[in-house]
């Protein structure tokens, strides 16, 4: 089968590999109709997330039909048409059991190493890292899909691939981050962020009650497509001279009542601050570049809740603990339990309460993903999101 | 070894670490007996047994003195009764630098009882310079004496605090290290009742779907079984065990029978986790490893460092009785580095 693999930081080729097998009694293979490159699969290109080895399959939002299936899974059948949830997880550990899939206890083959690094594991994620477990993942024709009997979900008669896709990531990752907030009636939440986690997050805080939105870029057409499709005001922050500032008079000196970090380990801004960040990531002193978790929590209002749902790899410098503790803020974060979405996301979906398809800018074959990796991350030609076709 | 072991088995009676808890709650909010009680057996097993506070003391005295003789090497030959003090300022000083990397090693705590060891050394020398300068008429013999009895009182110490650290079984993750016997200890939690838990290891021939270094285990008598083991080069070892003590939903050991050709022996202990997170699984292993300390140097090499093995197995333990099998991926199916894509080689964990 053709795969996208990581060849070496910036070098993704689309390459001739072996098909998949079932491993596991709970594995199904799924034959991949669409699939899409995450910003967090920029972190792997970029060469920010550690463990990668050349010849890893990329790809972690993929759907498509069932081909094969294990003899422990038996609510799935041949030809099942099915959207996989990132985060693999086994149903049955506490975690699970708990709803918390991104932190399924048996699913990371190398939690070992995991647990070295952050002290204790994760669950495992497809094409995500031999971190979280070296699972090939679903840039490709087919894809191996472990515990496929909790990690599915059914996609109803008459929905097209782009209307469910995205429930494998970022919708429900846009989601968690807004829910995680806790949002009331009248609240302002502040998303910094508009790649497409950043704008289901503005759209969900708008499903969730929040009374505005205010969104955070420096790329126009991102802030343009937040504003006119999810809603939100805008701030471009190369145009301003501080966030904090202009969120302050927006929400006259209160600060917004909820910040989403949709950003992660490349944040950018400009001034002193951001060259000393870079440089220190350039000398492999410091992985992240924390620029918009440190703003989110500047910003926000005494006794708010920061949630992050960016990726940071590493350790971080400058963490404003100082604002953290004596304005009683609270830091909410996680890999989203996707599992725990699915069904209500795909339900409002239905419902035409939201349309994912809106950050769709680009559809290409899968054999042009390396050319969709580039313009992605070179943020060239208006690319917001780009879907692979299998 | 095989007494320590005994001794960890059977601390299961009434100990003073309830009682230390709960003054501070009401009586109905006091935690349960059954949830305190094995950490703070797990802290006195891995006590040390005495010498340690003395030690502290020589190091800093070592440091001090060291100091001392480094910075005011003059003041203190005068101490010692030499008459010419300032020619002797650079011994003094090297004495002095000596003093402080004996401080330095013994506050480190890497191996205490060898930096102590080198302080007695250290000591015989003192004692034999002071000997000297008591050879000579021109020294005052006075405070040569006074000084030569400080430094026997100080001898003496050593010696005893020496003496201590190396007698003493030094914590448990260490016993038997100068012998090669390897013991380790880990744990993990099961969410699965403890009954099913503990039904399931207690066949021993379970154990080889999940302890990879196990080829198989047959039982051979209701209290005998023999154990078939990979080793390296493709080679295989095997030995007959014992159950030694079998305690249903609480704990299971075994040894290697007098005369295996590997000495082994382990001890599993359940436990309800609390609040209905399952069956807390702690198991306490040793061996000796083939080739002895040197085999086990090697077979860290080969990333085979005996607790992480360990933990290895638990992971796959809990994997199997969480989800039915040991959970695979592209990469680790099969040993060393393997890009995370599919291949037609088979499993080979």
């Amino acid at each position: 089968m053709k795969a996208t693999c990581w060849m070496g930081p910036q070098k993704m080729e689309v390459r001739e590999v072996p098909d998949p097998q079932i491993l596991n009694k709970r594995d199904a293979i799924v034959k991949i109709t669409s699939t899409a490159i995450c910003g967090s699969d920029l972190h792997l290109y970029n060469n920010f997330l550690p463990m990668m080895e050349p010849g890893d399959i990329m790809g972690h939002e993929f759907m498509g039909e069932v081909v094969e299936v294990g003899q422990g899974v038996n609510n799935l059948r041949v030809g099942d048409r099915i959207v996989v949830p990132f985060p693999i997880a086994c149903g049955n550990c506490g975690a699970c059991q708990a709803g918390a899939t991104s932190l399924c206890e048996n699913s990371n083959p190398n939690a070992y190493i995991a647990e070295k690094l952050m002290g204790h594991s994760p669950s495992g994620i497809f094409g995500y890292s031999h971190l979280t477990g070296g699972f090939a993942g679903g840039q490709a024709e087919y894809a191996r899909v472990p515990f496929a009997d909790v990690g599915h979900i059914k996609v109803p008669e008459g929905m097209t691939d782009e209307q469910v896709l995205f429930l494998s990531d970022i919708l429900p990752t846009g989601y968690m981050g807004a829910e995680m907030c806790g949002i009331k009636p009248g609240d302002t939440v502040a998303v910094w962020g508009c790649g497409p986690v950043g704008q289901f997050a503005i759209a969900s805080a708008y499903l969730l009650g929040a009374e505005r939105v205010i969104a955070i870029d420096r790329f126009k057409y991102r802030l343009d497509m937040a504003r006119e499709k999810a809603g939100a005001i805008t701030i471009n922050y190369e145009e301003v001279d501080s966030v904090p500032d202009v969120l302050k008079d927006l929400t006259a000196g209160r600060g917004p009542d909820h910040c989403i970090d949709a950003v992660g380990v490349e944040g950018h801004t400009h001034g002193v601050m951001y060259a000393h960040d870079r440089m220190k990531q350039m000398l492999r002193m410091q992985p992240d570049r924390p620029i918009a978790l440190r703003e989110a929590i500047f910003s926000c209002r005494n006794g708010g809740t920061v949630s992050v749902i960016g990726v940071y790899a590493g350790l971080i410098d400058k963490f404003p603990m100082n604002a953290v503790m004596n304005r009683s803020l609270t830091i909410k974060t996680g890999q989203c339990h996707v599992h725990r979405y699915l069904q209500p996301l795909l339900e409002r979906i239905q419902r035409g309460e939201i349309d994912p398809t809106f950050v769709i800018t680009h559809t290409m074959p899968l054999s042009q993903a390396p050319e969709g990796y580039k313009i992605f991350n070179n943020k060239e030609d208006h690319c917001e999101k780009i879907v692979l076709k299998a | 070894m095989g007494t320590s072991f005994e001794g960890v088995s059977t601390t299961a009676g009434a100990d003073g670490g309830t009682a230390i808890m709960g003054t501070a709650l009401g009586e109905q909010k006091r935690p349960r007996v059954s949830t305190t009680r094995p950490y703070q057996r797990l802290a006195n097993e891995d006590r040390g047994t005495g010498g340690e506070s003395l030690a502290d003391f020589l190091g800093l005295f070592s440091i001090g003195l060291g100091m001392a003789q480094v910075l005011a090497p003059v003041t203190m030959s005068k101490i010692c009764g030499i008459d010419d003090a300032e020619a002797n300022r650079p011994v003094m000083r090297a004495l002095g630098a000596r003093e402080i990397s004996h401080g330095i090693a013994i506050l480190s705590k890497q191996q205490p009882e060898k930096a102590v060891w080198s302080r007695v050394a250290g000591d015989a020398l003192d004692l034999a310079l002071l000997g000297k300068v008591m050879a000579n008429p021109q020294n005052h013999r006075g405070r040569t004496l006074f000084a030569t009895a400080n430094v026997l009182a100080v001898t003496a110490l050593d010696v005893m605090c020496a003496r201590q650290l190396s007698m003493q079984p030094k914590t448990i993750a260490n016993a038997g290290a100068d012998k090669g016997i390897i013991r380790t200890k880990r744990s993990i939690t099961v969410n699965r009742p403890i009954e099913e838990v503990y039904g399931f290891w207690h066949n021993f021939e379970n154990l080889p779907q999940f302890m990879r270094h196990l080829e198989s285990v047959t039982v051979t008598g209701e209290r005998t079984s023999h154990w078939k083991a990979k080793a390296p080069v493709g080679q295989s070892v095997e030995w007959d065990a014992e159950t030694v003590e079998d305690r249903p939903n609480e704990l299971i050991s075994w040894r290697s029978t007098e005369g295996a050709d590997i000495y082994n022996a382990g001890i599993v202990r359940f436990m309800p986790a609390p609040g209905g997170r399952g069956t807390e699984v702690r198991i306490d292993l040793e061996y000796d490893p083939p080739f002895g300390k040197l085999g086990s140097k090697v077979a860290m090499l080969w990333r085979e460092e005996p607790g992480q093995q360990v933990q290895d197995d638990l992971r796959h333990f809990k994997q199997v009785m969480e989800t039915g099998e040991i959970v695979l991926s592209d990469a680790t199916k099969q040993r060393g580095p393997h890009p995370a894509q599919p291949d037609n080689k088979p499993v080979k964990l």
